[in-house]
């Protein structure tokens, strides 16, 4: 069989570019969770902080230890992980949807979280759990209950990404307006934690949440990392990959309890973050294209530079930390998905 | 390497009840590029859909003895049309998706390359699958199935898209194929004359049942023609060759 070994040498080009791509990333992203842990009320200098965070949380002058491994950090880790949720499920639910418009949250489960968390803030006091563990459980639960509803519809009715679409945007709908409900019906002082909840916000972050966020996304890791072939196979069509011998229904339910698990740990604690699962796909997708050998890392990763980029800016913008980095993500995702989308088509034609 | 059977026995096929195909029978070796002609809707996509057990049936259809298995069967469907940003290449090496590692290895890639190469389509390794012709993805995919190396290929309609020359390109390569893996082509094609010359064997089908199975210059003949698509026509013969199939003009209303 004749080959041309320089096509060869060309892919091993390309697979290098995009390495490179992904080193960049994780570089940006490690030099911004710096820059996230120096910024904040007290004020910090760069060079105090990295020998904060090398001494350890109980070396050193105990305040700068304090405020940076007990309050900072867990909001800057957290950033990172949610991001990195956020990034691969958005990227997944992108794939098995065949959809450039999906997001992890356009089969409800934003909603049903919201509902979740909004149902724990009214009623959640008379529960005997500490109230910082209610509302993530309720809103967890909740994502997973639209999970399974969705599945059972999609179940009864058929596997095709239309059908899935539909019944999450029932069920997307269904929890909205039980939300909108709660609202409606919660006094000023509770609408007003719902509200905050529903607006995703890092100041909620803490080792506990960090540490349960990160365990949900390394039980599925193995999973996603078993099925990135099989996702890539996926791009090219239901029947392409079928007839290349993978079980697509079993692929697409499979991607989808993993969504709905990195979903749930991703806003339980920290509550509905928009526009990271939309627009992290598409730059790594722009980036590195449809090998998701490559772009599940990279789509992870720029959830996390996104993220950490809302958590500087809001800081920058609002010292106290204030301004929910849902809002920032919301408000900066048009304009850098606009981008996206012109960059690649530039590039297309 | 022994010779291989494809027997399929009273396959029927039944949606919203009405059959698809009824009582379809047949048997074939390998070693041969087998056309699959009839006209519109007449079951020729489902009896390939069935064949490559990828819909569902009544009946039987056995590779070798033993129901199929999916690495053993290649099955190109109709009309696949890519939007995924994968270069030609990368969409060649997914055929392998099972063998494949983190690290693509330097064999799996010069396969790909190779495969690329025999269809001539070297020049589009590199490009995205999103700016090719519609034949061009049809070429690359048939590529992707090929590289897979499947004793029994199954492709419906996969030359479609293609102009005349790259037409009989994919066909002499497929005898090619067929030929040195000792494996069986079963293939939709529409242009008769395409099929009169360069299948080994047809099946005609029509109004889903199986009309005829013989060598091309027996099932394209005038009154099967007349009867499966209302056409007549003439056929001259040529020294040496299979007759060349002329449609006779149909008079205006």
């Amino acid at each position: 069989m004749a080959f041309d070994t320089r096509h060869i040498a060309g892919y091993r080009r390309m697979a290098f570019k995009r390495a490179i791509a992904m080193g960049i990333a994780l570089v940006i992203m490690l030099w911004l969770v710096i820059l996230d842990l120096s910024i904040g009320p007290s004020g910090m200098p760069l060079l105090d902080v990295i020998d904060a965070v090398l001494a350890g949380p109980t070396a050193g002058d105990r305040a700068t230890a304090t405020i940076i491994w007990y309050l900072r950090m867990p909001q800057s880790i957290m950033a990172v992980v949610v991001g990195m949720c956020l990034g691969i499920a958005g990227l997944q639910m992108q794939t098995i949807l065949d959809n450039p418009l999906a997001s992890p949250f356009t089969l409800g489960f934003s909603a049903a979280a919201g509902f979740g968390a909004a149902l724990s803030i009214m009623f959640g006091a008379a529960l005997p759990l500490p109230e910082y563990l209610v509302t993530p459980i309720a809103a967890f639960a909740m994502t997973i209950l639209a999970c399974v509803i969705v599945y059972g519809m999609v179940h009864a009715l058929g596997e095709t990404p239309e059908i899935l679409v539909l019944c999450g945007i029932g069920v997307l709908f269904l929890f909205q307006s039980l939300q909108s409900l709660l609202q409606y019906l919660a006094s000023p002082e509770i609408l007003q934690q719902i509200v905050f909840w529903l607006f995703g916000s890092l100041l909620k972050a803490n080792w506990t949440s960090v540490a349960v966020t990160s365990l949900v996304a390394l039980a599925c890791l193995p999973f996603i990392l078993h099925d990135t072939w099989k996702l890539t196979v996926l791009r090219l069509g239901d029947a392409n990959a079928a007839s290349l011998g993978i079980s697509v229904g079993r692929l697409r339910r499979r991607s989808f309890v993993l969504i709905a698990l990195l979903t749930a740990a991703a806003v339980s604690f920290v509550g509905t973050i928009g526009f990271v699962g939309l627009v992290a796909p598409h730059v790594a997708k722009a980036l590195v294209g449809e090998d998701h050998r490559f772009a599940i890392p990279l789509s992870a990763m720029m959830g996390a530079v996104i993220l950490a980029s809302a958590s500087v800016f809001g800081k920058l913008i609002s010292p106290g930390g204030v301004i929910p980095v849902g809002i920032i993500t919301a408000v900066a995702g048009i304009p850098m998905l606009f981008l996206v989308i012109y960059a690649r088509k530039r590039r297309s034609s | 390497m022994k010779t291989q059977i494809l027997a399929i026995d009273d396959l029927r096929v039944r949606r919203s009840g009405a059959d698809i195909l009824s009582g379809v029978s047949c048997s074939l070796t390998t070693g041969q590029v087998v056309g699959v002609i009839g006209p519109n809707g007449a079951g020729k996509s489902t009896l390939l859909s069935a064949v490559a057990g990828q819909s569902g049936f009544s009946g039987a259809v056995r590779w070798d003895g033993t129901r199929g298995k999916g690495g053993d069967i290649g099955y190109m469907p109709q009309s696949c049309k890519v939007s995924a940003a994968l270069t030609a290449l990368e969409t060649v090496l997914l055929g392998m998706h099972e063998r494949l590692g983190w690290r693509v290895s330097q064999s799996d890639i010069a396969r790909a390359t190779g495969i690329l190469a025999e269809l001539s389509l070297s020049h589009l390794a590199s490009r995205c699958m999103t700016t090719l012709s519609g034949g061009q993805q049809q070429l690359v995919l048939l590529a992707q199935r090929l590289v897979r190396e499947p004793r029994l290929l199954v492709l419906d309609e996969a030359t479609s898209a293609l102009d005349m020359s790259h037409q009989i390109s994919v066909l002499m390569l497929l005898k090619r194929y067929v030929l040195r893996h000792n494996a069986l082509a079963l293939m939709a094609i529409h242009d008769l004359n395409i099929a009169m010359q360069y299948a080994d064997q047809l099946i005609l089908i029509h109004d889903g049942r199986l009309v005829h199975q013989d060598a091309p210059e027996n099932v394209l003949s005038v009154v099967n023609i007349r009867t499966c698509y209302g056409l007549d026509v003439d056929l001259v013969t040529r020294p040496g060759g299979r007759p060349v199939i002329a449609p006779l003009a149909r008079a205006i209303a």
